[in-house]
């Protein structure tokens, strides 16, 4: 399917400083995109371009394979990180002007803001300032407005913060919700244990390139270290003497019954191997392949800019 | 288009919607109202009539005082000390002592009071002693008292001034009254451009800050919604200003035929005591008199005033001067994360609003010089000088000049600025220099 976003060698410069240096990134449509990245990687950068608040120096996007254009605006739905609304404004009149100023009629967007509000269960709000309104209440009204025109593509930067867990999981079930009524989503996050539960694809951007970019599962895929976690009881001197040169042994617990332990293969073996040989000196209770966690991918590519290295912690 | 439509209505509502603009729209034309009202209506009112013992050792005045509405004089035959003394036991305000030697020159009359007696009783007192004083050195050398008080009297005429066009048909002015429309209207303007080039850049920052702007910003051009946002404030700037003329003209006109009925009534009566009193005019009774003249003679005046152009050229010249600046006060908005740095951008722009205001004194002493000529042309201080000089009367070619260099200007200052806003205005966390806002200008959009 052709991708709903797809940005070619994107280069934004400033001052002092390069911003984005030729990233290109293609967005599936109708998937969960995160977008991921340090602290002044480059992501809001992005993510302004995308939605035409700045442009870039050089590169071309594409929407729906058509040059990204104004008229494209009203397709796109944008939650940025930072929130705000006008403190002094109604939240009913302020929703329907944001909602008027991505294009809708003043009816359609009434009609809808109700279902909404009704949905989010703020309808007694309307007449209230923002300035009146909790926080979380502020950021429902938010995500309202930017998904209330059914944007084809919805930008949301870190979309949880500032919701507790009961809200985040609302706006999470709307988002799942969104994806399947067709709608695409760009997310921005550093919280990943929401990627991995969300995000179809991903893109890691770090120093103003994109270092990683695929589907999750092919991601976490590609960068397993061929690493194996086996418990079993018996003699922990006779699995020692098993290991040959293609296997590495590099962590052990024993808690008084079960040996835990990890073995990283080289790349020319096989689990099959691996269990061959151990089969015959202890019983095995538990084998399994150790998968990085997306998180471990953030770290260690970050970090140290190439694929994991031995020595990180994995988690499951 | 038709998102800025959208930015302006919401920018003017929310305004015109305020509680302080509904405040300041009814506040205004009050105070105009009263300073025109008060006054006049405080000239009417009657001080309470105030008795005086007039204790004259020099006899020429006695029996002779004319008195007033406000002022009842009495001669008792008693001692200066004696009239000290008892003083507090009579219900006179005051005693008038005059010096027996006061005929050679060299006395002096004195007011002694319980409570002050009042300016106008006191200066009452003054001029008329004066004047009698005049008259009795003229009648003791002889001279005839009537020749010299009709020579008072004809000898007063008004110096008029006319404008002679070069079509040799001349045209009544009244500096006066040209000075005072003139600088009226400059500060006004000047006003405007603050009161409202500051609504200006406190919205922009107030998106800033809220970070509402990047919402926004996704849906529409910076361009758009900082002008959407200009000409917002400028309808209400418009808004308030025509609620203000509306208003005070109302407030006035009911005003003069309640309030001031009563003072148009008494002038007239005046003018009658005028002609009654004949030879006992004096000079402070003429002056007074004279004002219901001057109030007609001013309307006259009026007409010599072409006054809907220049409440054309006010409404053009209050928009061209408030756009040019209001764009520059946007920049600087979105050139700051705060209002206390806001100072360093802001000097820039007020220098020029405060000079000219400054030099508007020189230009209303002469409004033709080459000052004047300049300062009325440059776009950033002609909408207040321009207005200054317009009811002495400018040269169309000039005019015309002056206002095309202020489209101009504005068209410039806010594309330089909309260069700055869009990119200030996402900008966070840092204080701009003046380096950066160079460079900012040459980012790419």
């Amino acid at each position: 399917m052709e991708p709903i976003l797809s940005a070619k060698n994107i280069v934004k410069k400033y001052a002092n400083h390069i911003a984005l240096n030729n990233v290109s990134i293609d967005i599936p449509a109708q998937s969960i995109f995160g977008l991921l990245g340090p602290n002044g990687a480059g992501k809001t950068s992005l993510i302004r371009i995308i939605n035409q608040i700045t442009g870039p120096d050089s590169g071309q996007l594409f929407f729906e394979g058509a040059l990204l254009a104004p008229k494209h605006i009203e397709q796109i739905g944008y939650l940025p990180e930072e929130r705000g609304l006008y403190k002094k404004m109604g939240v009913g009149e302020q929703a329907l002007y944001l909602a008027q100023l991505k294009g809708m009629t003043k009816a359609d967007a009434k009609k809808k803001l109700k279902y909404w509000f009704e949905k989010f269960e703020i309808d007694a709000w309307w007449d209230k300032k923002v300035e009146e309104l909790s926080k979380g209440m502020q950021q429902k009204v938010q995500f309202i407005v930017t998904v209330l025109h059914e944007p084809k593509l919805l930008i949301l930067d870190e979309p949880f913060s500032g919701f507790d867990p009961i809200n985040a999981n609302i706006v999470k079930n709307e988002i799942l919700q969104l994806k399947k009524n067709g709608a695409t989503i760009l997310f921005s996050t550093h919280n990943m244990g929401s990627v991995e539960e969300l995000c179809d694809y991903i893109a890691l951007i770090n120093k103003s390139e994109k270092i990683i970019d695929g589907s999750v599962k092919e991601i976490r895929k590609q960068y397993k270290p061929n690493v194996f976690e086996i418990i079993f009881t018996g003699q922990m001197l006779g699995f020692t003497n098993a290991m040959w040169a293609g296997a590495e042994l590099i962590d052990h617990v024993f808690d008084g019954e079960h040996n835990k332990v990890q073995v990283k293969l080289a790349s020319n073996t096989t689990a099959n191997d691996l269990l061959k040989v151990v089969l015959s000196t202890v019983d095995i209770s538990s084998f399994k392949e150790i998968i990085p966690s997306m998180n471990d991918i953030f770290i260690s590519t970050v970090r140290e800019g190439n694929p994991l290295g031995t020595q990180s912690n994995f988690t499951e | 288009m038709n998102k800025i439509l959208l930015i302006i209505s919401r920018e003017y509502l929310s305004r015109v919607k305020k509680k302080s603009f509904i405040i300041m729209t009814i506040l205004g034309p009050l105070l105009l109202a009263a300073i025109m009202i008060i006054p006049v209506w405080l000239s009417m009112k009657q001080p309470d009539k105030q008795k005086i013992e007039v204790i004259d050792q020099s006899y020429l005045f006695k029996g002779l005082i004319p008195e007033r509405k406000f002022v009842h004089f009495d001669y008792p035959e008693i001692s200066f000390e004696m009239a000290q003394a008892t003083f507090y036991d009579t219900d006179y305000d005051a005693i008038l002592w005059i010096a027996p030697n006061i005929l050679e020159g060299k006395g002096i009359a004195k007011i002694f009071y319980k409570k002050q007696i009042g300016i106008a009783t006191e200066e009452y007192i003054r001029t008329t002693l004066n004047k009698m004083m005049y008259d009795v050195i003229l009648v003791k050398n002889k001279v005839n008292v009537d020749i010299i008080k009709s020579a008072e009297v004809s000898s007063r005429f008004e110096v008029v001034t006319e404008e002679l066009t070069p079509t040799g048909a001349s045209k009544k002015t009244n500096t006066g009254l040209y000075m005072s429309l003139g600088l009226g209207a400059g500060i006004l303007i000047y006003m405007f451009i603050f009161l409202y080039g500051l609504q200006v850049m406190r919205g922009v920052m107030e998106e800033k800050t809220s970070r509402i702007v990047e919402v926004i910003l996704s849906s529409v051009k910076p361009f758009q919604l900082m002008m959407g946002k200009i000409i917002g404030i400028a309808l209400v700037g418009l808004t308030q200003f025509l609620l203000w003329v509306a208003l005070t003209t109302t407030l006035y006109s009911v005003a003069s035929v309640t309030i001031l009925k009563d003072v148009a009534i008494k002038q007239i009566q005046q003018k009658e005591e005028v002609i009654k009193i004949g030879a006992d005019l004096n000079y402070k009774k003429m002056k007074k008199i004279q004002q219901p003249g001057a109030i007609t003679r001013i309307m006259d005046d009026f007409k010599s005033v072409d006054v809907g152009a220049i409440f054309m050229c006010f409404i053009f010249y209050f928009l061209g001067g408030y756009l040019l600046y209001s764009a520059l006060f946007a920049a600087a908005g979105a050139a700051v994360d705060s209002e206390s740095d806001t100072q360093q951008f802001l000097l820039p722009i007020t220098v020029p609003l405060i000079l000219s205001f400054a030099v508007a004194q020189y230009v209303i002493q002469d409004p033709s010089s080459t000052l004047s000529f300049w300062f009325s042309i440059i776009p950033i201080t002609s909408p207040i000088i321009m207005m200054v000089r317009l009811p002495f009367g400018v040269p169309p070619w000039e005019l015309a000049l002056s206002m095309c260099l202020l489209i101009i200007g504005f068209v410039l200052t806010t594309a330089l600025a909309a260069r700055i806003y869009r990119t200030g205005i996402l900008m966070y966390g840092k204080k701009a220099s003046w380096k950066e806002l160079g460079k900012w200008l040459f980012y790419k959009g």
